[in-house]
């Protein structure tokens, strides 16, 4: 595991469709600035930057850390740019704690981020070749064969996906930086919703965000100093398969089980269901809160539904899946996996809000990406491990 | 008024001669240089444009001049669709009350937010707390048409960006579409695991080793799992279509395509289906040689038979 | 630091013209290559560097982790940066990671399909730069201008450079051959000429890193001497040619400090132009007497986002052939040696 990594800042922009005011570095610097803020820092104190985003198709800046090197004070020092797809703000920020569990580095701040606004995401995301060998209609008509294949493997009932579109909409009217906020939100709003891509309603799946999020990671000498609580890494661990083989579980991913059991092992945890206090789990579409249940290991397989259905997952459940709102609330998506990150460290540091699960001390965070291939998931804590 | 020329024109020949007095000299003076300046009152506050006297008391403004702008905040606004000729533009454009940063009060002018069709709708961006800008004239008179117009302050650049490619298939996905090309699906088995690929990519990415073993499988096959897309695409025909992945006799991973042929309610999981191919004239080393897939009429499979495709 | 050593060094013949493969198929004969030459099937830690515009489309990594065999699910991560930076970040976790004791490291572009220069050139600051149209050769001219201007070099010891890396690179079986320059070689933006820019290939390379006991194991079979990391780091300077003097490479500098780029043998430098090898001598410190690019370098093949990781492959390369026994390999990222990164190896 290394030296002991603790999160000492945590900065969020508002997430919204559009965010006209500012340029691309403004919406860095942003986040970055209320991080550097968190942890009582200035841009001098930090030693290197990590920053990840998905496509950069979407503001149509290949390579982007040369021009952001000086917008994120990086002038004299390491800056390196991650890209795992829709798992990149887990990575981004397991390589920014890399760089302090390793002893290379001090202090390392990370971004995420996506400005979606300036393009079109169905277009950066699936722009169309010459040779295609497939027909893929956006990221929805990727997934949603894989949740009927989910639904008729273990029986769900159709109105699970529209709990958690509601629940996690409730959650966000908690979280002054999500973007969608629907009062009254309730089954029947939801269920009146068009099918964009049967069985996947409209607000059945994430809204098309412009944000960043950013983190300071820490030693512990310099997590000592820090004003605030921090959050430790209790573990960190990365899986990637292919997207197409023979014989590949679709709807339950091996690497999601192998990435769930490497991250449980680190942080000594047996039965994440009784030992985790709360989780922000990458749920893009509703129905995924069930998989992800079944496939992270809180309960067996064809039961996830019912943990949803029993209102384990609720705010005030024993098992609290995504209090900030998660991604069908708020989803820049190459900073969504750090903003579950980042919201995993704000509950065991105590200090989400008015979306604080009382007494949290280890929670998980997870984001994946490509066609559910690709695993990123950390666990912090309160205490240092 | 309804002639199209007027039978009477009252106009004083020349235009009037007006003298402005000190603070609004001051002020045209200043606009004429390119600067907005405001006043300061009494109680602090300052006006923008400087009138000579506090509006709130009667009471004489000092002889402070401050520089305000040139950025301002849009306060009020109506919005003309249709102008008329004395207006200062022929396209539509709102009147707005705009307070210049570090002004107190507000400045009437004509504020430009790029609408170019007349009878053109109020744009939605046009909103109290705009953030806005004089545009100045090029050639300046002392007037205070020397601001030609405020417009919001620049938020957005448009980056067309385009870059040119010869993307090539590779080695592996070129025979296949030759294969195609012929009417022929062609795949990889291979050595390892003995599964058959289709397409063939040259490599099996579970075993991550070359595979070369040639093998033609079936334009039929069962679909596995699919999805009813209500969002138009290009590449699709029309909404409501079916993506589905298919399981082509013979081979052991799934194909994504379209299924049609079949009202969208009716296709299932388990469902026969074969290649509805275009006519032979219309072949070439593409997909597209197959419009979709469409229900054979066999019976449907068990699902525990499709299940491990999943 | 914990010890950690480059065992294996693989990469394609590169190719000046599209020979008609994918990136996955240019990618899988390396990395079979390197895993049957090492013995290994199955990496601890595996990440990679590409650039999703060089394809024109999102995701470029996805068919290319078909082909390192990713089953059952690897611990694996990438960089939208040269490999070069992905064997850093390898590094970085073989640091703590007391499971990580062995690291799949590769790079590939297939920069045959599109306009490099142009791609390269939207990289920079969509506000003030890329609207302008600049291209990254142009950018690359004005700093070959600014450093001709500051230390008196002329343009022939530019075409000097350039000649040398030709005939190194005429050597090498897996660089192009090209001519030397000629007399009256033509400007591309002056005051480079055709010569003094690097001219890009398709390819791809590979790297296996190793620690503990593995390092050994490894060696014994390949009969290569590992070549162990002695120092490596990275640094960046500001983005906007016009806020730095772009003459000199302060990024390099520091990165060479700390990686500790003294008393090299042979330097591996990732010099797409001409004159950044004199700018690089200069903040490297590098004397005469270091033999600079005998793989004919970037000059001879630059092979887009592998480039940086074959120079570090080819320092490495010269240490377990046994013919040197302190190098150093650099990579650059950005417009006009904007960011640099150094490792030096030793046996």
């Amino acid at each position: 595991m290394g030296n002991p990594c603790a999160v000492i800042g945590i900065g969020q922009t508002h997430y919204t469709t559009k965010r006209l005011d500012v340029s691309i570095a403004g919406l860095l610097r942003e986040a970055a600035g209320r991080a550097l803020d968190d942890a009582q820092l200035t841009w001098a104190d930090i030693d290197a930057v990590v920053i990840g985003k998905a496509p950069d198709m979407f503001e149509g800046v290949p390579m982007p850390e040369a021009y952001l090197a000086d917008a994120l004070g990086a002038t004299g020092k390491p800056m390196m740019r991650v890209h795992t797809a829709g798992s990149v703000g887990g990575s981004t920020a397991i390589v920014a704690a890399s760089m302090i569990q390793s002893g290379v580095h001090q202090r390392v701040l990370t971004v995420a981020w996506e400005k979606q606004s300036e393009s079109n995401a169905t277009w950066a995301l699936t722009v169309n070749k010459p040779h295609n060998a497939s027909l893929v209609v956006g990221a929805g008509g990727y997934f949603a064969p894989h949740i009927r294949a989910y639904m008729r493997r273990s029986g769900a009932p159709d109105h699970i996906g529209m709990l958690v579109a509601v629940k996690d909409r409730e959650n966000a009217l908690k979280n002054p930086y999500a973007h969608l906020k629907i009062p009254g939100i309730s089954r029947e709003i939801v269920e009146m919703t068009p099918m964009l891509w049967e069985p996947i309603r409209y607000l059945e799946t994430c809204p098309s965000s412009d944000g960043a999020v950013a983190m300071i990671m820490a030693s512990e000498d310099a997590a000592k100093k820090a004003p605030n609580k921090p959050a430790w890494v209790h573990g960190t661990a990365m899986r990637s398969e292919p997207i197409f083989f023979a014989g590949r579980d679709t709807v339950s991913p091996q690497g999601g089980k192998d990435c769930a059991a490497d991250v449980y092992r680190q942080a000594g945890i047996a039965d994440p269901r009784r030992e985790l206090d709360v989780a922000e789990v990458y749920v893009p579409f509703s129905w995924y809160e069930p998989m992800w249940l079944e496939n992270l290991g809180f309960c067996g397989e064809g039961e996830g539904w019912k943990l949803t259905e029993s209102g384990v997952t609720a705010f005030d459940g024993d098992m609290p899946w995504n209090p900030s709102g998660g991604v069908l609330s708020s989803n820049p998506i190459g900073a969504s996996g750090m903003i579950r990150f980042a919201e995993a460290a704000l509950q065991v540091r105590g200090l989400a809000g008015e979306h604080q699960i009382e007494g949290a001390r280890r929670a998980l965070g997870h984001a994946y990406g490509g066609g559910a291939q690709f695993f990123a998931m950390w666990i912090v804590g309160s205490e240092k491990p | 008024m309804s002639q199209s020329s007027p039978n009477h024109v009252l106009e004083f020949p020349g235009g009037y001669t007006r003298s402005v007095g000190p603070v609004i000299g001051r002020f045209l003076s200043d606009l004429r240089d390119g600067r907005l300046v405001g006043v300061r009152t009494r109680a602090g506050r300052v006006l923008f444009p400087p009138l000579e006297y506090d509006p709130d008391t009667g009471e004489d403004v000092t002889g402070e001049f401050v520089e305000v702008g040139p950025v301002g905040t849009v306060e009020s606004f109506s919005w003309v669709p249709e102008p008329l000729s004395s207006h200062p533009l022929d396209r539509p454009f709102a009147w707005a009350l705009i307070r210049p940063d570090g002004a107190d009060t507000a400045i009437l002018h004509v504020l430009d937010v790029g609408e170019f069709e007349r009878g053109a709708k109020q744009p939605k961006r046009l909103k109290t707390g705009l953030r806005v800008r004089a545009e100045f004239r090029g050639d300046p008179k002392g007037e205070i048409s020397d601001i030609k117009a405020f417009r919001p302050e620049v938020s957005m650049i448009n980056s067309p960006t385009r870059l040119e490619y010869d993307l090539r298939p590779g080695k592996a996905l070129d025979r296949f579409f030759e294969g195609v090309a012929e009417g022929r699906l062609l795949g990889h088995r291979c050595d390892v695991c003995g599964k058959v690929i289709v397409p063939m990519a040259g490599l099996c990415a579970k075993d991550g080793v070359p595979t070369t073993e040639e093998v033609e499988v079936a334009d039929t096959g069962v679909v596995t799992t699919f999805a009813v897309n209500n969002l138009p695409d290009p590449r699709a025909p029309e909404v409501p279509f079916v993506s589905a992945y298919i399981l082509l006799d013979g081979a052991d991973i799934t194909m994504l395509a379209l299924v049609a042929g079949i009202p969208a309610d009716q296709v299932r999981m388990g469902m026969r289906v074969k290649a509805a191919w275009k006519p032979r004239e219309e072949w070439g080393p593409t997909l597209t040689n197959i419009r979709w897939f469409e229900p054979t009429g066999e019976p449907d499979v068990a699902f525990e038979t499709i299940e491990e495709y999943l | 630091m914990k010890d950690v050593a480059i065992v294996a060094f693989s990469q394609t013949r590169h190719t000046a013209e599209d020979e008609g493969l994918n990136e996955t198929e240019l990618l899988l004969p390396v990395i079979s290559e390197i895993k049957e030459q090492v013995g290994i099937s199955r990496f601890d830690f595996t990440c990679s560097g590409s650039c999703d515009y060089l394809l024109g489309s999102p995701f470029s990594f996805v068919s290319a982790l078909d082909a390192v065999g990713a089953w059952p699910p690897i611990s694996e991560s990438h960089v939208e940066m040269d490999g070069a930076w992905a064997l850093y970040e390898a590094w970085v976790k073989m640091q703590y990671s007391d499971e990580v004791e062995t690291a799949l490291v590769y790079g590939f572009g297939k920069p045959s399909q599109t306009s490099v220069r142009q791609v390269l050139g939207l990289q920079l600051d969509p506000y003030y730069l890329a609207p302008l149209g600049v291209d990254q050769v142009s950018l690359a001219a004005l700093q070959a201008q600014a450093y001709l201007a500051r230390s008196g070099a002329k343009e022939g010891d530019l075409t000097a450079i350039a000649a040398r890396s030709r005939a190194a690179g005429r050597e090498n079986p897996f660089a192009l051959h090209l001519d030397a320059p000629a007399d009256d070689a033509p400007y591309d933006v002056a005051p480079l000429k055709v010569h003094d820019v690097a001219p890009q290939a398709d390819g791809a390379a590979v790297v296996v890193l190793a620690t503990g006991d593995k390092v050994r194991e490894i060696s014994e079979r390949t009969g290569l001497k590992p070549a162990w990391i002695r120092g490596i780091d990275h640094r960046a300077d500001a983005h906007s040619p016009g806020v730095r003097d772009l003459s000199v490479s302060p990024s390099a500098r520091i990165a060479g400090e700390k990686a500790g780029a003294v008393n090299v043998e042979v330097a591996e430098l990732h010099t797409q132009f001409s004159h950044e090898e004199l700018i690089l001598r200069e903040a490297l410190n590098l004397g005469d007497d270091v033999k600079v690019n005998p793989s004919g370098g970037p000059l001879s093949a630059n092979p887009v986002m592998a480039t940086g990781l074959i120079r570090i492959g080819e320092a490495a390369a010269r240490i377990h052939r046994g013919e040197a026994r302190r190098t150093l390999g650099h990579a650059t990222s950005g417009p006009c040696l904007q960011q640099n990164l150094v490792a030096v190896l030793e046996a």
